[in-house]
């Protein structure tokens, strides 16, 4: 069992997709402006992580070579698909939020990279619980950022105003800068500086 | 059987997209019916929205049907159609602008020189709708749609019931960069909107998106709009669209009826 709960937490804060692999940036800055969205986002790819990981794992042994990446990509692509029309169902204004990056989540690295790195190589339950683990790595992040995000960029969270904004007759002058996609990159230069701080053993020489 | 033959490598790759394509499929048309129901009522809450009635938390089909009323307006004649000659596509509820705009039955074909809004052929009808307030039509809420970077744009032009001041402004589906040509979503923006007059007292066309801020000493600032900053073509395209659809090949014949203090909704 220690093993299996291993494969399950080290990709929270150990080997953070994210934050130590540094895989999947794009999205993160993308869709991290409100917590809502970030909070889609990241069960999308959580759900569509898990579910590659352990195709792909189940069908290893019959995969040819030299059609591997294909079908990884057709069977992520199928998962990306069916993750979009559930939100186009079920949560249909924040389907227009995050508009076109449900689709790219087909192009996030910490998928094919899972998939490449680890379900080609493992059975499918230890797949499976490797891409809950990475789904929920991610998610952490995309979390910090977008609480950080919606906060101090707009003063809410969750859409309720937290922190009464001057415009509407409070004291908070939102900050701009938050709103717009760069400030993930600070948030997350911080989160990682943060997390190597506290486990130096992440620290890459170069 | 290797895995790497070719018989195997075929097979393998019939079989994942057989399975794929199921699923795929499977999730599309199960859902569908979900799907069209959220953009219909999307579709009632931007009309809503360009109406300036807000909706919080109210059933809002039933918030639509106190609020508004439909009609099809010929475009070349700026008539009304009467309800006997609605069809099975032709009827305010059935309306279906991309339909229409295809249909050769319907559609009517735009010269390059008309076709400011780059959108080739329009429907010969439009739905417009009225807005209702304690029983008087305060508001006329008009569907436009023309061009944008990457996109068409589709949204809404709200008028004041003389035809003449904007009342509100949305679009309901673009598929422009976020951030920037995205900004046509910004409610301060789609605010702005309000309060402007689209003609002159002579009825000639005024309306404008211009490039920069709007110089309020300018004398024609009543008739202009700001642009969106870092999307100069979004904003050309809302700037053609909206002109376009104002003037003598969308709803100006429309419009000119309303300004002669025709009133078009006394049936």
């Amino acid at each position: 069992m220690g093993k299996m709960k291993k494969i399950l937490t080290t990709p929270i804060f150990n080997e953070n997709p994210i934050a130590f692999q540094i895989l999947g940036i794009c999205s993160a800055l993308a869709v991290t402006a409100k917590l809502e969205t970030a909070l889609v986002m990241s069960l999308a790819v959580t759900f569509v992580l898990a579910f590659s990981n352990l195709s792909v794992s189940l069908i290893r042994k019959h995969i040819p070579g030299s059609i591997r990446i294909i079908v990884e990509m057709t069977i992520i692509a199928s998962l990306v698909i069916i993750a979009d029309q559930i939100i186009k169902a079920f949560a249909y204004n924040i389907s227009k939020q995050l508009s076109v990056y449900v689709g790219l989540i087909i192009t996030n690295c910490i998928i094919m990279g899972r998939a490449e790195a680890f379900a080609l190589k493992n059975p499918p339950w230890e797949s499976f619980l490797d891409g809950i683990g990475n789904g929920l790595g991610y998610t952490v992040i995309l979390l910090t950022v977008g609480f950080f995000r919606e906060l101090i960029g707009s003063g809410k969270l969750l859409g309720f105003q937290v922190l009464p904004v001057y415009t509407e007759g409070g004291w908070y002058v939102p900050n701009g800068l938050f709103v717009l996609p760069p400030s993930a990159f600070f948030l997350i230069a911080l989160i990682i500086w943060a997390l190597r701080t506290w486990k130096p053993e992440q620290v890459q020489e170069g | 059987m290797s895995t790497d033959s070719t018989r195997k490598t075929i097979m393998v790759a019939l079989g994942v997209c057989l399975v794929c394509s199921v699923l795929v499929s499977t999730a599309a048309v199960s859902l569908k019916s979900i799907q069209d129901r959220n953009r219909r009522l999307d579709k009632l809450r931007n009309i809503l929205d360009a109406g300036n009635i807000s909706y919080a938390a109210a059933d809002i089909q039933k918030l639509f049907n106190e609020k508004i009323e439909a009609d099809i307006i010929e475009l070349q004649s700026g008539t009304i159609l009467s309800e006997d000659d609605y069809t099975d596509l032709l009827s305010p509820e059935k309306f279906d602008i991309k339909a229409m705009a295809k249909n050769r039955r319907y559609n009517r074909n735009l010269t390059a020189g008309a076709d400011l809004a780059q959108i080739r052929q329009i429907p010969k009808y439009m739905t417009v709708y009225w807005v209702r307030e304690a029983g008087r039509v305060e508001k006329v809420i008009l569907p436009i749609y023309g061009k944008g970077l990457w996109s068409t744009m589709y949204g809404f032009i709200a008028l004041d019931s003389n035809g003449v001041t904007v009342q509100g402004f949305t679009f309901y589906e673009h598929g422009e960069t976020p951030g920037l040509g995205g900004e046509v979503d910004n409610p301060a923006w789609k605010r702005s909107w309000i309060g402007k007059r689209i003609c002159d007292a002579a009825g000639n066309l005024k309306i404008e998106v211009i490039k920069n801020k709007v110089n309020p000493a300018d004398a024609n600032a009543v008739h202009r709009i700001d642009g969106l900053s870092g999307a100069t073509i979004t904003t050309r395209g809302v700037n053609d669209l909206v002109r376009f659809w104002l003037g003598e090949n969308g709803y100006g014949h429309f419009l000119e009826r309303l300004w002669e203090g025709e009133s078009p909704w006394a049936k």
